[in-house]
């Protein structure tokens, strides 16, 4: 008899065996309709999505942002500059950094925009390819996203308005509140798949309806 | 689990958002051709390993992304200070000691 420990893989007791593709396949039940829905989840593919490099102490710079935007620049982390009848929003993502998101398609024209009211040391970038953005809602929508992150929600820290960027589930996302119980994540595009196979998961639990 | 203040994002945050970058406050020499091989190995090479008081780079990976410094006890894992690149630390072992001695003289002026 060898001495080399040997073991079957093909376990008789009842621990579950999983395909190495176990994850690419979705399990989750989700809802037929919004109604009940404990977590409401669409995503608002092919927005545009502009990143902004700039000097926030140039009076010019902010100027020539504001006139092209038609939203005031922010200045710190905080509240996420907005025009929701245009859908353009303007959010602080560093001291000379902003992501800008338009409709789909006012993308390029912006981006000509702030380079026409633009001069000296700056950059637009277009990332519209390598992101996009999740809308999370619903009554358990906030545990959803407690269970996935270590930032703290409460309204005391995260108000309504107000925007960040973060570890969401050993990634990263940028997320917004635009409600009591209505958030935006903003995902890469190489973790979309991941993070939104995570959030199905996790809402699982509350009932979740994903919206087309 | 680590709270830390980012100076750029005025918030704290957990560690998870962060990664550490080593020692702080390295300065380039600032005239490389007449910079001998021993300071220059210095500057490339040697850090500092303090048990105690030390001053890091820390880096906001998940956040703004930016660089800070960060005053930090290496025994207690106490975090005494942030403050942004280009600002110099307000704890130093000299203030710390200092602060010690002020201390001891009072209690010895209580008895
Ligand atoms: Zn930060």
């Amino acid at each position: 008899m060898s001495e080399i420990a040997t073991f079957n893989a093909h376990p008789t007791v009842a621990v579950r065996a999983e395909s190495p593709l176990a994850f690419s396949r979705v399990t989750v039940a989700t809802l037929a309709s919004a109604q009940g829905a404990g977590v409401c989840i669409r995503e608002r593919a092919l927005l545009g999505h502009l990143i902004l490099r700039g000097k926030a102490d140039d009076a010019g710079f902010r100027a020539g942002v504001e006139s092209a935007l038609g939203v005031s620049l922010p200045l710190k982390m905080g509240p996420v500059s907005r025009d929701d009848g245009r859908g353009v929003s303007v959010q602080w993502m560093s001291p000379d950094e902003w992501l800008i998101v338009v409709p789909a398609g006012e993308d390029l024209a912006t981006e000509q925009r702030l380079r026409a009211a633009l001069s000296g040391h700056y950059a637009v970038m277009q990332v519209s390819g390598a992101q996009t953005l999740l809308e999370l809602s619903g009554p358990n929508a906030l545990e959803v996203l407690k269970k996935s992150a270590g930032y703290d929600f409460h309204p005391r820290n995260f108000p309504v308005g107000k925007g960040i960027s973060t570890t969401l589930a050993k990634s990263t996302a940028v997320i917004r509140r635009t409600g009591d119980t209505q958030w935006e994540l903003i995902i890469r595009r190489s973790f979309a798949d991941y993070l939104f196979r995570w959030l199905l998961d996790a809402s699982e639990e509350y009932g979740v309806f994903v919206a087309r | 689990m680590l709270h830390i203040y980012c100076p750029h994002c005025d918030e704290y945050r957990e560690e998870e958002e962060f990664r550490p970058k080593g020692e702080a406050h390295i300065a380039r020499p600032a005239d490389p051709e007449n910079t001998s091989d021993e300071d220059w190995g210095n500057y490339l090479f040697f850090r500092k390993n303090p048990r105690g008081l030390h001053h890091e780079q820390w880096f906001h990976s998940a956040g703004c992304r930016k660089f800070f410094n960060v005053t930090r006890d290496t025994v207690s894992y106490e975090i005494l200070e942030t403050y942004k690149p280009g600002q110099q630390p307000t704890v130093t072992a000299e203030s710390r000691q200092a602060q010690a001695s002020a201390q001891a003289s009072n209690q010895g002026a209580a008895k």
